[in-house]
């Protein structure tokens, strides 16, 4: 693949540059992940016209980004597992702590708004048994809700983390992981929403030197729901797999954007995100972006989307992102298909004398079963694949004109 | 009993340049407990003739019927179909990814069935279909056609075809593709289905090998999307000395 293809000519200045770069000595910024700031002003009021934005429903989002000041919360449940620990820290700790500083409006504003952080913390080389379940239930969607979050996972410790949103809100959170050098983490986000909630998230995070972090993002619910998964690395060795499962009804707006910054060498990135689609005006994003700076050598980094529309009247869209300042890497691809249901996979089923209908629950169920079986975690997939039967019996079962030559 | 009678059948598929006629008037009965070959050379439409039968929604039946014990087949969907006793052993099987062997096989027998089967001795009943083809207890847990090799979708297909148990089997060129040891084994499954009582074949097939195996009742060479002759198991022999030449230049004529 060519990366860059730059004429050196003979005017010094170029030459310079081209030094400069090779050392990158100024630091690469993705163009789609502006640079981290807590200053507001280095975050304003989008347009709409912004790249990183501009698949955004802005007006659907409520005022969020206003940035009004808010005291309501989201009431917090959590199952935790014997040493490991639910506090609350000021906004200052969860600096020192080394959080990931926001890089954009809705992350900046929770951290000035929350009033404070929430850290779950794992101690060093404590191997959690059981999951960490905590789940955030909001009352209303007139509520706007500022949340700001730290999970740290100390050296060598090992956990699973469930954290599961319902209820309603208008919900704008940052969320930073940072996992130690050798620790094993397992996460899961949970959009688990009634219809008319808002959320704009943000998991930022930070993998530890031969650290490895699986994080799955699981959007059903909400109104808009627009969620960020960032992973950067702390040393050499890391690997991080991002996995996501949406399912857009009518009207709903599922977006998620994905960035692997491989800022050290011999790292892995490996992104999974598989969505459905179905009824008027279910919408879908997924921007994934990867980032392998000069001193990223030897990393190794993938991407995939797959969508399936179910009805006509949807839209997915899908943008996979590759930004590569050094080559010499183990390998780097991505793969994005949006289609419909195949024809000739009904046939087959059909022709085994399963129903239409039956044959469309089937193909779906195996479209995402991959995917579920993935996130590793048993009790949940068992609820995964409930409630994928359940988003798919509101409209396929029911026969309400599916595409893909329904006979 | 089982009686699958075609009558003049004419199917078209939509090209580029409008809709193409490929099988210009086939008739043929498969009587109960008969098997029936099907020779021809490749683009003769024999495939066509499966397809259609089975209501691929790729092609357009315009003229002729199809019926299965007095039943119009043709008014029926294609999950109909195989409900009233028709099942197609296909060419090219296809994948379908994260649905396992297992849960397919129990999700097309109870909808065959119209009841779940009794799990004990349908678990038996798998396992001895899998083993009887040479294929690995743990294949259940595959997916459907996902990453099979070619010999292992045909004996997944003829493992369907023990299992779903229906009254008339289209075998799609089965036999292509396989060495003679997989071809030994479809071809016992075969036989097995055909020992039971009324149950009609319609092997299709380019090669007279797989009918040192499969003993047909009857023979039919199939050309230009007609059946060009008709005999006994003798046809099959004269094919495999002299090849379709004949056939095709009089059809040429």
């Amino acid at each position: 693949m060519t990366v860059t293809d730059t004429d050196l000519g003979t005017d010094p200045s170029i030459a310079r540059d081209s030094v400069a770069s090779a050392l990158e000595q100024d630091r690469v910024e993705s163009h789609l992940n502006p640079p981290p700031s807590y200053d507001l002003a280095d975050h304003p009021v989008p347009t709409g016209r912004e790249e990183v934005w501009r698949f955004t429903p802005l007006k659907r989002l409520r005022g969020i980004l206003d940035g009004e000041a808010s005291d309501k919360q989201l009431r917090r449940e959590a199952s935790l597992p014997e040493g490991v620990t639910l506090t609350e820290i000021t906004a200052e700790q969860a600096r020192e702590l080394g959080e990931l500083a926001p890089n954009d409006r809705p992350s900046a504003l929770a951290v000035a708004n929350a009033g404070g952080a929430v850290l779950l913390d794992v101690p060093a080389e404590l191997e959690a048994t059981e999951p960490v379940v905590v789940t955030l239930t909001g009352k209303s969607a007139d509520d706007l809700v500022w949340g700001h979050v730290v999970v740290r996972l100390g050296r060598f410790s090992k956990a699973t983390v469930v954290l599961r949103h319902a209820g309603s809100a208008r919900y704008a959170a940052t969320t930073t992981v940072v996992v130690g050098d050798g620790a094993e983490l397992n996460m899961v986000s949970l959009q688990d929403w009634d219809d008319d909630a808002v959320h704009l998230g943000r998991d930022a995070i930070r993998v530890g030197r031969d650290a490895s972090v699986k994080h799955t993002s699981v959007s059903f619910g909400g109104d808009v729901v627009r969620m960020h998964a960032n992973v950067e690395y702390d040393g050499p060795g890391g690997e991080a797999e991002l996995l996501g499962l949406y399912f857009a009804d009518a009207g709903q707006h599922l977006e998620h954007r994905l960035f692997a910054d491989h800022n050290q060498p011999r790292t892995k990135s490996n992104v999974v995100y598989k969505g459905a689609l179905q009824g008027q005006g279910a919408r879908t994003v997924w921007i994934g972006n990867v980032l392998i700076r000069k001193v990223a050598e030897g990393i190794e980094t993938y991407e995939e989307n797959r969508n399936l529309v179910l009805t006509d009247g949807c839209q997915a869209d899908s943008v996979p992102n590759l930004e590569i300042e050094t080559g010499e890497i183990e390998g780097a691809g991505h793969a994005s298909a949006t289609a419909r249901f195949d024809d000739e996979q009904l046939f087959y089923l059909r022709s085994r004398g399963v129903s239409d209908a039956e044959a469309r629950r089937l193909v779906l169920h195996g479209f995402f079963n991959d995917l579920i079986r993935k996130v590793g975690i048993p009790s949940l997939e068992e609820q995964l694949t409930d409630t994928v039967e359940a988003e798919l019996a509101k409209n396929v079962l029911d026969g309400l004109a599916p595409v893909g030559g329904a006979q | 009993m089982s009686e699958l009678v075609i009558k003049d059948l004419q199917v078209s598929v939509d090209t580029e340049d409008g809709p193409k006629e490929i099988l210009k008037g086939v008739t043929l009965t498969i009587g109960s407990g008969e098997t029936h070959a099907i020779m021809g050379p490749n683009g003769s439409g024999k495939s066509t003739l499966a397809y259609s039968i089975a209501g691929h929604p790729k092609y357009t039946i315009t003229g002729g019927t199809v019926t299965l014990d007095g039943e119009d087949v043709l008014a029926m969907s294609v999950d109909e179909r195989a409900r009233a006793g028709m099942f197609l052993a296909m060419q090219y099987p296809v994948e379908v990814p994260g649905v396992s062997v297992s849960n397919f096989l129990r999700t097309a027998k109870t909808a065959i069935d119209g009841e779940a089967p009794k799990l004990r001795t349908w678990v038996k009943d798998v396992n001895g279909a899998l083993e009887r083809l040479n294929l690995d207890p743990t294949f259940g847990t595959r997916s459907v056609n996902e990453g099979f090799s070619g010999g292992e979708k045909k004996r997944h297909e003829i493992a369907q075809l023990e299992l779903l148990d229906p009254k008339v089997a289209i075998l799609d060129e089965t036999d292509s593709g396989l060495d003679i040891d997989a071809l030994k084994v479809v071809s016992d499954g075969v036989n097995r289905f055909r020992e039971k009582e009324g149950k009609g074949v319609l092997l299709i097939t380019h090669y007279t090998r797989i009918l040192r195996y499969i003993k047909p009742d009857h023979v039919h060479v199939f050309v230009a999307g007609r059946v060009a002759a008709s005999g006994g198991p003798e046809l099959a022999e004269e094919l495999e000395a002299e090849g379709y030449d004949k056939y095709l230049k009089a059809a040429a004529v």
